[in-house]
């Protein structure tokens, strides 16, 4: 347990962002996770993206289910509202609230239990309708929180820690969301700060979906040999397939324009992504090209990272869809949603 | 006992044929003849080729229940022609289609058969098997025109709105109308003993079906999200609010919506989809049934303990499990008032005809945000579905919806700090923040243990700190929740308890009662937690009978596990059949406990 109070040290040097928050300022209550686990790695790449992007913590939702992973939302961002719904609901819960606000920068956090078993459904569904939101699927092939048991993302052949091996074929959230339609696809790695961090950033900044699949090892109990959601493991087996520059929307324009070798892909708010295939001729912006890819790194037993799919262009987000406002609907007047006593009386009469 | 304006009778034909239009039609027209009355449709849970009635009551006087008896019965189904036969009382009429035989068995001597070979009319009239399927309902219709002493003027104004932009459709339907009207003034001596007259009695009033009205109801309380799954039969509920919310709420220019519809991919995240909605501040609700409720469940008690507006209408239907979906029941009144795992409680609202469907569920919204928690509507099918006559329906422009108390950044400012489950007015409910307030507003929303700033505790005093306050809140809402109605009589000693749609029947029933010279008293109860009127009424009364339509007594026993009323002290009379209660059931039930009731 890493549960010991980090004294309040302030660098007169450290760096503001554009709104004058430091780094700390999106840090959030202690974390009771195991030291080591992964997913406080992923709270570190979480809150150096949000700073990097200079999101206003006022507007931030933290959304998650239940689970260690879904833990990670209390311990970053302590001035955004956050929101620990049941086990594998998040998606439902966040299509909710992105539906009545969709000012809200909605950041959901959930585990391979929580969204590729009991929420399999819920997640799938919110990769349909395109809610426009970060999903970050801290994937570490074991429920944590329940010590121990089998995911569902288990490889067949990785053994439990008693070794006992898993049988079944795994599901994939990758190949899973690639298949729905979903806009944005990445998968990272926590001990990898370096690519998951611009992969955060882009994937905030995306409208619509962004999944991203961290393989977020478990020390306690899916860190042994034979289990391939270990450190070791995904350090030796992980092929990134893109690198991503995030270039954010001030810099964006004085850029050279790519020269083949790079994809630029401009977001919605005028930021750029410059993404580096490690292969030449790989495309991500290519649905059925990420798809093989993905399946040919799994059958070599390599896991395919990097941001592997986004289609921005053509990104249509569930509030676009629902043809809602720009303000929340709570702050719609009352005038405007009441028909009022006139058209109650006009509509009594087809009740004749 | 039957006659002019005061009779009733069903329609039985195969689900899928096209007979609604032509019932709607009958319904409506024998309406805006001034006269009272209601339908009730019996339909099975299936797309096409079963059996399916439609039950026409027309009363002078204005009752609404299921008749108790029918003096003809239209039998145009084969299948059911046995059923049908049977189901005429002593001295009332059959009407069939002579096109297919009628078993010579089972003709009744106590009433008289009319035939009429429908079929046979259509397939000389109108071409292609769909036209000669659907006008045959149109042709009956014309049939019941002419022996019930329809105004024909009505029915031809009614086809003429109907059709006015569809001349084909229009000719055929007044050509089936003609064919059937003109056979039986031919054929028999028109009209019948009971029959239609002229009344003014319907003036001020419409017909409408509860899930329109509940609906509209949340329309104009400002709801703004909808998450749904179909189910029967809380599916039209959300159907209607689209179309009201296209009407009302879609930018005509632009064609921006105020308001967000969503079907969700169930009913687990259909409530997921409105606590979503209702933490971020807007007005949601979902719409569903028994079985929704029943996956709602960890979801209603997540709302509940982070205190998340929420309003769910639960439109019951019959039976455990599928049951029998397109029957009625009252047979959730338990689930809902203590529904989810832990200790929990919430506020239902119990509508007993479309009237109160629209004030409930503008009244639900309200509890809703005030006391920060889900609320029930506990509808059924049989007010849901069916279009019953009601007033006009009416709005105070002047209404404005309570919010409940909401920390604005201004207010939060001038607060040192801001806990979220703090009891600062004494009255159990703590102020909430929206997302996106910013400042000190911020807190965690957690399913977990928290005390009342909101923390993760695991401590056993500040727990129940936080679940004692939650239970002085809901407590609460007994004083503000629809008040009891009653019907009372000096001293009578017998009280009759009932809820919901079961209210025209128990009416009904104490009129007839009051009538033979009993003395009776009635109250019906449209909210939970009971008031104090409540239970000052059981109090008082020596003998007491609970009228409900489920099996095992629910609403006695939500009196006796919250009032503390000794069962014995309550004599049960339960209808679970799945039909609308009649009065005759409750009648006799009455008549047969009053004997036992000293003088
Ligand atoms: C309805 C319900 N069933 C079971 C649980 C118990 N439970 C809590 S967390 C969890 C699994 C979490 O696994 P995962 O999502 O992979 O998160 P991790 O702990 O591995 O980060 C389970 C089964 C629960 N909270 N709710
Ligand atoms: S049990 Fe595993 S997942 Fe949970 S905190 Fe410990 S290391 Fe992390
Ligand atoms: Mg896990």
């Amino acid at each position: 347990m890493s549960s010991i109070a980090k004294p309040p040290v302030f660098h007169p040097s450290a760096r503001t962002n554009a709104l004058g928050l430091r780094l700390r300022d999106y840090e959030g209550g202690m974390s009771t996770l195991c030291a080591g686990c992964g997913h406080d790695s992923v709270t570190a790449a979480l809150i150096q993206a949000a700073w990097e992007l200079s999101i206003s913590p006022e507007i931030a939702a933290k959304m998650s289910g239940i689970g260690c992973s879904a833990k990670t939302t209390a311990y970053f961002m302590k001035q955004s509202h956050g929101f620990n719904s049941v086990h594998g609901r998040m998606p439902s819960v966040t299509t909710g609230a992105a539906a009545a606000n969709r000012q809200l920068v909605c950041i959901g956090i959930s585990g391979d239990g929580d969204s590729l078993s009991i929420g399999l459904g819920q997640m799938c569904h919110a990769v349909r309708r395109n809610v426009n939101m970060l999903y970050v699927l801290e994937n570490n092939g074991v429920y944590g929180l329940t010590k121990g048991q089998f995911s569902a993302s288990a490889d067949i052949g990785s053994t439990s820690r008693k070794g006992v091996p898993n049988q079944m074929a795994p599901i994939d959230p990758v190949l899973l969301a690639l298949s729905l339609g979903a806009t944005f696809v990445a998968r990272s790695f926590s001990g990898d700060k370096q690519q998951l961090v611009p992969i955060l950033k882009a994937g905030i900044t995306h409208r619509g979906l962004a999944l991203v699949d961290v393989i977020s090892p478990c020390v306690t109990f899916n860190n042994h040999e034979g289990s391939t959601k270990s450190y070791a493991h995904t350090r030796t087996h992980e092929v990134e397939a893109v690198a991503t520059d995030f270039v954010p929307l001030k810099h964006a324009i004085d850029i050279a324009p790519s020269n083949g070798a790079v994809i630029d892909v401009s977001m919605h708010d005028g930021s750029l992504l410059r993404l580096r295939p490690a292969t030449a001729g790989y495309d991500p912006t290519d649905r059925a090209a990420a798809y093989a890819h993905v399946r040919a790194c799994q059958a070599r037993g390599e896991i395919a990272t990097g941001l592997l799919f986004v289609d921005e262009g053509s990104s249509q987000e569930m509030c676009d869809e629902l043809k809602l406002p720009a303000e929340p609907l709570h702050d719609l007047p009352f005038e405007r949603l009441c028909p009022g006593s006139r058209a109650l009386d006009e509509l009594m009469e087809r009740y004749r | 006992m039957s006659g002019v304006n005061d009779f009733a009778f069903r329609i039985g034909t195969v689900n899928g044929t096209g007979s609604s239009s032509a019932n709607g039609l009958l319904m409506q027209a024998i309406f805006r003849m001034g006269i009272p009355v209601t339908g009730k449709n019996i339909f099975p849970s299936n797309i096409q080729g079963l059996p399916t009635w439609y039950e026409i009551r027309v009363s002078g006087d204005g009752y609404a229940a299921r008749p108790s008896a029918l003096d003809l019965v239209v039998a145009l189904n084969p299948a059911t022609y046995a059923q049908d036969m049977a189901a005429v009382c002593p001295g009332g009429y059959l009407l069939y289609d002579s096109s297919w035989p009628m078993d010579p068995d089972l003709v009744r001597e106590d009433i008289t058969i009319l035939e009429v070979p429908f079929g046979q009319m259509c397939v000389e009239t109108f071409d292609g098997d769909r036209d000669r399927t659907l006008m045959r309902n149109i042709v009956y219709a014309g049939t019941l025109a002419a022996l019930l002493g329809f105004d024909m003027d009505v029915v031809a104004g009614m086809l003429d709105e109907k059709f006015s932009r569809k001349k084909r459709l229009l000719d055929a339907n007044q050509t089936a109308i003609q064919l059937g009207y003109d056979y039986a003034q031919r054929h028999f001596s028109c009209p019948l003993p009971f029959h239609l007259r002229q009344l003014d009695r319907t003036g001020g009033h419409i017909l409408m079906d509860g899930n329109s009205a509940a609906a509209l109801g949340a329309v104009y309380a400002g709801a703004t999200v909808g998450a749904w799954y179909p189910i029967t039969p809380a599916t039209s509920l959300m159907e209607m609010f689209t179309a009201f919310c296209h009407e009302f709420r879609t930018d005509p220019v632009t064609g921006e919506n105020r308001f967000a519809i969503l079907q969700a991919e169930d009913e687990l995240s259909a409530a997921g989809i409105v606590i979503g909605a209702g933490w971020a501040g807007a007005r949601s609700f979902t719409n569903t049934s028994g079985p929704g409720i029943s996956l709602m469940q960890e979801f209603i008690g997540l709302a509940y303990y982070t205190e998340i507006p929420s309003v769910f209408f639960d439109i019951q239907r019959c039976g455990p499990s599928t049951g029998m979906p397109t029957r009625t029941q009252q047979c959730d009144l338990l689930m809902l008032a203590y529904a989810s795992h832990g200790d929990t409680k919430h506020p239902v609202l119990y509508p007993a005809n479309p009237a109160e469907c629209f004030e409930m569920s503008v009244a639900a919204f309200d509890l809703a945000e005030r006391f920060q928690t889900p609320v029930f509507v506990a509808s059924d099918l049989d007010m849901a579905m069916n279009d019953w006559m009601i007033p006009r329906l009416t709005w105070d422009d002047d209404f404005r919806p309570d919010r409940g108390k909401v920390l604005d950044r201004e207010a939060l400012d001038a607060l040192p700090r801001f806990s979220r489950y703090l009891d600062v007015d004494g009255d159990g409910i703590a102020a909430r923040t929206l997302p996106g307030v910013g400042g000190k507003g911020a807190y965690f929303v957690r399913g977990s243990g928290h005390d009342k700033h909101a923390g993760y505790t695991e401590d056993a005093d500040a727990y129940r700190e936080v679940v004692d306050r939650l239970k002085r809140k809901i407590d609460g809402a007994a004083a503000v929740v629809p008040a009891p109605v009653f019907d009372l009589q000096d001293e009578a000693g017998i009280g009759l308890v009932t809820i919901g749609s079961c209210d025209a029947a128990v009416r009904e029933a104490i009129d007839l009662l009051r009538a033979q010279g009993l003395r009776l008293d009635m109250m019906r109860i449209r909210g939970f937690p009971f008031s104090d009127e409540v239970a000052e009424f059981l109090e008082t009364h020596e003998m007491l009978l609970v009228i409900e339509q489920n099996r095992d007594a629910q609403l006695r026993s939500l009196l006796t596990i919250e009032l503390g009323i000794p069962r014995d002290r309550m004599t049960s009379v339960l209808d679970y059949g799945g039909l609308p209660l009649t009065a005759q059931f409750v009648v006799d039930a009455v008549a047969r406990v009053a004997t036992e009731v000293p003088a």
